[in-house]
């Protein structure tokens, strides 16, 4: 035992160097990119300046995969692309080849194993197809959902499937899930996003408070100043009406989590966008501010999105994202044409509502 | 796996989306242990709550995250995932892997977790989903040994990440991806070791299509640009126009400042630059023919964040134009100056953002040594609330002086 050697301990190595996963006709045209055609539905083609050529097979995950799974993407890739891929900022996977030859093959083979091929657009052609939907943890790992994301997430790709498949899009449209409002990966800024939310205030148990606590940051961390400590029997009471289950005292301290089966559930929010093509980015608006969490397969969040999404797939003009196409014909003509209900909480009561108040006699009916 | 069992869960396994639920029973017939993952999450779908428990600090040694440690509720009923802690691996930049590369993640995680992954998780990283405490530092161990480090969690720098970028895309106008190398290998000790007020983000688009979100979920986003005229290959143009595509309607009609024409007869585009906005539709719709001029650098925009605990913010402009060049100085001192500033003011669990806000944008661009410029604002202020200093003041004189010294004349 003694006389082992000590390995050195290896740490702050940061990631690998991204070049040692680039393909040779990467590395030689790195930056020198002339264009790209979308040669069919999920499948790319990037020209360089020196002629050289890139095809990229695009393909839907669900984001949570086996490591079963992906030596058997990798054989594919060994296969097909001398042993590259890639994954993209949606969750997609992407597989980079030169030979052309060999791309109906791998869709065949790719397709076999389940996953499809699309997520795609043409820019030049205005035609475009919806890709992955962005999401979070859910059930599956985090301690602070208010639904689940992957189930939620699977209802809602194979709803919109021939969107992911085909470019019958006018624009492009992002959709994203969070399991709560903490919102890991940010969807609040999605043509579609779906936020898992609260609608009661924490439940305090003294005992776990008093245990696992602290109290003055838990009660500097409400936004709302609902939370109040209790000094006496080390505890933390809540003042239910000023509080706006946003769950960040539950973040701060475990004695007092949220959760309320019947009662969570999902706001859906619309008109975000990133790029700033054309208009400038934003943020989403809520539409709806409440649907039951009702797994497995949600078909009320399936049946809202998918409203959203067809009311504007049948009246944009080409490139036009959904925030463009409310721009263009008016809120109330978003909520007249897409079938949702206009709910007063819709109406900005938190903290700065003035912005969002109409000041103008401009209307549409 | 018999659907009888999980009734609920193999609803999610009919459809043609790939199903989450397929994976983890994929995972589950090489690793029994993970067929208690699908009892809890099958509990989890009949109860409609989670069944994870909150927190628990774990780590591995030398690291003060990297690791989301996870306990379950139900540990007597599914003891195989009684703990059930996540690794986030540092992801290389532009997510390209080898097949060899994946493989040895695969195997390393084959022997020392549950097989489950996310490729990726919402900052970048590889998520490693599912082990125990025990296994944590040989797993880590063995990843480094093979190149692997792990990711940002806590208060601290997150694993920054960006666009393919120069890679694979002709629109890139810096250099994404050795950017965020660059930041993520400089800044180790603050990815590794909590030491801030709160979380903090570099997200790096190589343009103005942002095509990784950084505008809306980093509080330091990248965002690439140009500065001088948009360079336009007239044959190119004919040939789009040649080939059917509505020049007039497609690209002259969407540009959001109407700085760009086209005359139909001889089938040419002309740009006002002046007026140009630089949004990207118009080298967007005709890539051959359109392309960004030479004079390139970045945009940075700061405070982008999640609506907790103010509200959502879509990153605000602060430097409108910084050069963006090996080695990345400029970048390198404005984000210093900014946790200078940051760890002097900042408050426990306080974004950037919501610090901007709370002392003031004013004094904020004053720290990190930023002139004012129109392009930080939609318009300007409403009101003239703003806060003089002395410097900008000539020396006081007393009303009540002057009003006594006319009395008593
Ligand atoms: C107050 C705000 C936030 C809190 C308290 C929070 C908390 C958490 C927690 C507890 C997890 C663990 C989930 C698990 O068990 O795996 C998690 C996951 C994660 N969070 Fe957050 N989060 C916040 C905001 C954000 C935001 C705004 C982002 C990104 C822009 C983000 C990025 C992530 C990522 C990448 C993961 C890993 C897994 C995934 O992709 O879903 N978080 N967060
Ligand atoms: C036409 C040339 C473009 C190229 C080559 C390009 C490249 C890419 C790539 C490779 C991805 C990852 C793809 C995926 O995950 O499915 C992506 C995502 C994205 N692109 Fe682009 N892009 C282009 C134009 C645009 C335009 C015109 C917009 C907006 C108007 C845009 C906005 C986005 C957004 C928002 C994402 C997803 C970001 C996220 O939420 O994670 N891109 N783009
Ligand atoms: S969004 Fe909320 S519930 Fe979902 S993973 Fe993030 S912190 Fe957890
Ligand atoms: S949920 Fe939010 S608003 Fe409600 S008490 Fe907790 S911190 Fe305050
Ligand atoms: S952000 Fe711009 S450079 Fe980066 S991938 Fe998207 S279009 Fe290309
Ligand atoms: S980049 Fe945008 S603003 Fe500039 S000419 Fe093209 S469409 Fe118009």
């Amino acid at each position: 035992m003694a006389s082992e050697p000590v390995e050195e301990y290896i740490s702050d190595i940061g990631p690998p160097h991204y070049e040692k996963f680039l393909p040779p006709v990467i590395k030689n045209n790195y930056g020198k990119w002339a264009y790209h055609e979308v040669l069919k539905p999920g499948v790319l083609v990037h020209v360089a300046e020196s002629g050289d050529k890139i095809y990229t097979v695009r393909v839907g995950s669900p984001r949570l995969l086996s490591i079963y799974t992906i030596r058997e993407l990798c054989d594919i890739a060994d296969k097909y692309c001398d042993g590259y891929l890639r994954f993209t900022s949606r969750n997609n996977i992407e597989f980079l080849l030169t030979d052309e030859s060999k791309i109906d093959p791998l869709i065949e083979e790719v397709e076999k194993l389940g996953f499809p091929v699309g997520g795609t657009w043409d820019a030049t052609k205005a035609k475009y197809a919806l890709s992955n939907i962005v999401h979070t943890q859910g059930w599956i790992h985090c301690h602070t959902p208010a639904i689940d994301a992957s189930g939620p997430v699977k209802a809602l790709m194979d709803a919109l499937f021939d969107h992911f498949k085909n470019m019958d899009l006018p624009g492009l449209c992002r959709i994203s899930l969070a399991c709560c409002l903490n919102m890991c990966g940010a969807v609040h800024a999605s043509d579609i996003s779906l936020v898992g939310i609260h609608r009661t205030p924490p439940m305090v148990d003294d005992d776990v408070v008093r245990r696992t606590c602290e109290l003055p940051s838990t009660v500097a961390g409400c936004p709302t100043g609902a939370l109040r400590p209790d000094m006496k029997n080390k505890t933390i009471k809540v003042d239910k009406e000023k509080c706006m289950y946003c769950g960040n005292c539950y973040t701060m301290c475990p004695g007092m989590p949220l959760f309320d089966p019947e009662n969570g559930g999902v706001a859906i929010l619309a008109g975000g966008k990133l790029s700033d093509a054309r208009s400038p980015a934003r943020l989403s608006k809520v539409v709806v501010p409440y649907l039951p969490n009702n797994p497995p397969r949600w078909p009320e969040v399936v049946d809202t999105v998918k409203a959203i999404l067809e009311a504007w797939a049948a009246e944009a003009k080409p490139h036009e994202r959904i925030a463009e196409w409310i721009d263009r014909i008016g809120w109330e003509k978003f909520f007249e044409k897409t079938g949702i209900e206009f709910k007063v909480q819709l109406i900005d009561d938190f903290r700065q509502p003035r912005h969002t108040f109409r000041t103008t006699t401009q209307f549409r009916w | 796996m018999s659907d009888e069992e999980f009734p609920l869960l193999s609803e999610l396994k009919k459809g043609p989306w790939p199903s989450f639920v397929k994976e983890i029973e994929k995972t589950a017939e090489k690793k029994p242990e993970m067929k208690d993952l699908l009892k809890q999450l099958e509990r989890s779908y009949e109860d409609k709550i989670t069944y994870w428990k909150h927190g628990g600090i774990v780590s591995v040694k030398g690291y003060g995250g990297g690791v989301i440690g996870r306990y379950s509720f139900l540990a007597k009923e599914c003891p195989g995932v009684a703990e059930f802690h996540t690794m986030r691996v540092n992801q290389p930049a532009g997510w390209f892997y080898t097949s060899d590369a994946l493989r040895t993640i695969c195997d390393i995680w084959e022997k020392y977790g549950s097989g489950l992954t996310n490729m990726h998780g919402s900052t970048g990283d590889i998520i490693l989903l599912g082990t125990t405490t025990q296994n944590l530092q040989p797993c880590f161990n063995e990843l480094a040994k093979n190149g692997w480090d792990l990711g940002g969690s806590g208060s601290a720098l997150r694993t920054p990440s960006a666009c393919v970028g120069p890679a694979r895309c002709e629109f890139a106008l810096i250099d994404t991806l050795e950017l965020c190398y660059d930041l993520t290998i400089t800044y180790q000790d603050e990815l590794h070791r909590p030491m801030w007020p709160y979380k903090f983000k570099f997200k790096i688009a190589g343009c103005p299509n942002d095509c990784v979100a950084a505008k809306a979920r980093s509080d330091f986003a990248i965002v690439g640009t140009w500065k001088d005229e948009i360079k336009i290959n007239q044959e190119e143009v004919k040939k789009y126009a040649e080939a059917g595509v509505d020049i007039k309607t497609q690209v002259v009609d969407n540009c959001p400042t109407k700085c760009i024409e086209y005359d139909e007869e001889k089938k040419e585009l002309k740009i006002d630059n002046s007026n140009c906005v630089r949004c990207m539709h118009c080298i967007n719709v005709l890539p051959k023919a359109l392309k960004p001029g030479d004079e390139r650098g970045a945009v940075i925009l700061m405070g982008g964040k999640a609506p907790i605990l103010e509200g959502p913010v879509m990153g605000w402009v602060v430097v409108p134009f910084i050069k963006a060049e090996k080695p990345f100085d400029e970048i390198k001192e404005l984000a210093e100056a900014v946790w200078d500033f940051w760890d002097e003011n900042g408050k426990f669990r306080e974004r950037l953002a919501e610090l901007i806000e709370r002392v003031g944008m004013m004094r904020f661009l004053e720290a990190i040594g930023v002139e004012p410029d129109p392009r930080m604002i939609k318009e300007p202020r409403a009101n003239p609330f703003y806060f003089w200093r002395e410097e900008d003041l000539k020396e006081r004189t007393n009303p009540w002086e002057i009003w006594r010294r006319a009395e008593s004349e």
